[in-house]
């Protein structure tokens, strides 16, 4: 009797964790981790920011049109709460991602704006920022690549055989992802303008 | 598959699956295997200083590595060097995020390893520092370091003096860090025991009711401690993390035979997750990465 109840105890352990149950729960959670990490950098380079705008406006005030377009990114990926929640949900993501281009792409004009201006670039506090910014940026991106890869194992889960009957069962869905030409466009590295005005962000459709 | 029909369209809804199952498997066998393709490869790490290019002598190589060594022994944190021709298509940044992550430099909780890299034809050098240093070796120090110190001799041609001088500002600045002592038995060598203890708990439930059931009540529970600790030995090859899960293995067996029914109870609540194998604390001899973590952290500078 005893035995038969232990037997059937680790029949339905084995028979849950082999149709992926305990692998759509820790694929889960890898999601959730990789993408608090992805908000956590992000976060970060939003607290650059105001320092970054601070020095430049000390030397390069008249670049109004930058400045201004800096810190109104900003405060528009400041209006968008990052709630876990939201890699559940395509629209509020994307619009997530779209408030997080615009930033990138007046941050890269802000650095392109800076290299006409000599003795902003040999401010060490506007090379630190510089560095700082540049140093979020790659983290950035190394981290939007581990959400990439955790959400493709995990989808890949959600919709394979036989994982995709626990996933139906429970109601798991697949999740969004960034999508692939914003990722091109953030690993570029910025350009560097030389003929004076400010770059106008080159990629309009990605970001 | 969006919305399950139900009741009735269960046959169906298992046809699709099989349809999908085999459609997966026809993809599988019939994909062009996707290569990582013309990325430059990453070398093996075998040493503290791995020169692709020649450029170091013999000398300067066994200079630097013993330093290295020597900063890696007294302070724990993990410092390498990585000398390529170029990391063409990708960004210095891209490489050394891949070196980094298969290098796992650094010790694993303490996430305190330091890649230093230098694409010597693309003219472009790169501090990566792992998660733990990122407090002390911030983005801003790592670039003067490149800056101030490293990039002026590479301009001369002076690698060995940049690669030296860097790392021994690299070496400094870490020095300020508190971390914990180096350890030999550091290198996550206990994970191996962590990551079976799912195993060990299925096993132990299984073993423990058949032993039993052959040996009775005590001597059941004995051989059932002995086969873990046997086990446990294998996973983790620390003697006393054995005989600890050897003695738990032993009192939990005698308790539950005791308590008859309670077995249940114990196998029901298995909480296993998913395949925990993955992060290999096998280590062994020769020289190899801690396990420690990389974010993408430190800068590059170009000359």
């Amino acid at each position: 009797m005893q035995a038969i109840r232990i037997m059937i105890g680790v029949a339905v352990v084995a028979l849950l964790s082999g149709c992926g149950y305990n692998r759509i729960q820790t694929q889960d959670e890898s999601v959730k981790a990789a993408w608090s990490e992805v908000v956590n950098q992000y976060q970060r380079r939003a607290d650059l920011v105001p320092n970054l705008v601070n020095t430049v406006k000390g030397y390069a005030a008249q670049e109004k049109s930058v400045l201004l377009g800096v810190t109104e990114a900003r405060a528009k990926v400041g209006t968008i709460q990052a709630t876990p929640e939201l890699i559940n949900d395509a629209a509020a993501f994307k619009k997530f991602q779209a408030a997080q281009g615009e930033l990138s792409s007046a941050l890269k004009s802000l650095i392109a704006v800076s290299e006409n201006y000599p003795q902003l670039k040999s401010d060490q506090n506007f090379r630190d920022l510089q560095a700082q910014l540049e140093g979020t940026e790659n983290r950035i991106t190394v981290a939007r690549n581990r959400y990439i890869q955790a959400v493709q194992d995990y989808n890949v889960t959600i919709r394979s055989f036989p994982s995709n009957l626990t996933a139906m069962i429970f109601k798991y869905q697949t999740k969004p992802n960034f999508a692939v030409e914003n990722e091109a466009a953030i690993a570029r590295p910025p350009t560097v303008d030389f003929s004076g005005a400010p770059a106008p962000a080159s990629n309009p459709a990605g970001q | 598959m969006g919305a399950l029909p139900n009741r009735a369209g269960r046959a169906p809804v298992a046809w699709d699956c099989y349809r999908l199952w085999l459609a997966a498997w026809l993809c599988l066998v019939f994909a062009p295997p996707v290569a990582a393709q013309g990325l430059q490869p990453i070398p093996k790490l075998e040493s503290r200083v791995t020169d692709l290019t020649g450029t170091l002598t013999a000398g300067e190589q066994a200079e630097l590595e013993q330093k290295l060594s020597a900063f890696e022994a007294r302070k724990g944190a993990q410092l390498a060097v990585l000398v390529v021709a170029t990391t063409q298509p990708e960004a210095i940044e891209q490489y050394a995020i891949r070196v980094a992550e298969a290098w796992k430099l650094g010790r694993a909780k303490p996430d305190d390893g330091v890649l230093l890299l230098l694409a010597k034809d693309d003219r472009t050098v790169r501090i990566e520092v792992g998660y733990g240093l990122e407090g002390a070796l911030n983005d801003a120090t790592a670039n003067r370091i490149i800056d101030e110190t490293m990039i002026p001799l590479f301009k001369q041609g002076q690698y060995a003096a940049g690669l030296n001088a860097g790392a021994a500002q690299v070496m400094q600045v870490v020095d300020g860090e508190a971390l914990p002592p180096p350890d030999a038995h550091w290198n996550g060598k206990s994970g191996g025991l962590w990551n079976a203890l799912p195993l060990l708990f299925m096993a132990f439930i299984v073993a423990s009711s058949i032993l039993r059931a052959i040996f009775g009540r005590v001597g059941g529970a004995t051989a059932t401690a002995g086969l873990l600790g046997v086990v446990a030995w294998l996973f983790s090859q620390l003697l006393f993390a054995a005989l600890g899960v050897a003695a738990l293995a032993f009192v939990l067996s005698l308790v539950f035979g005791l308590r008859g029914s309670g077995w249940s109870s114990g196998g029901r609540s298995g909480g296993f997750g998913g395949g925990g194998f993955g992060g290999g604390g096998f280590g062994g001899g020769g020289f190899g990465g801690g396990g420690g973590g990389f974010g993408g952290g430190g800068a590059s500078g170009r000359w």
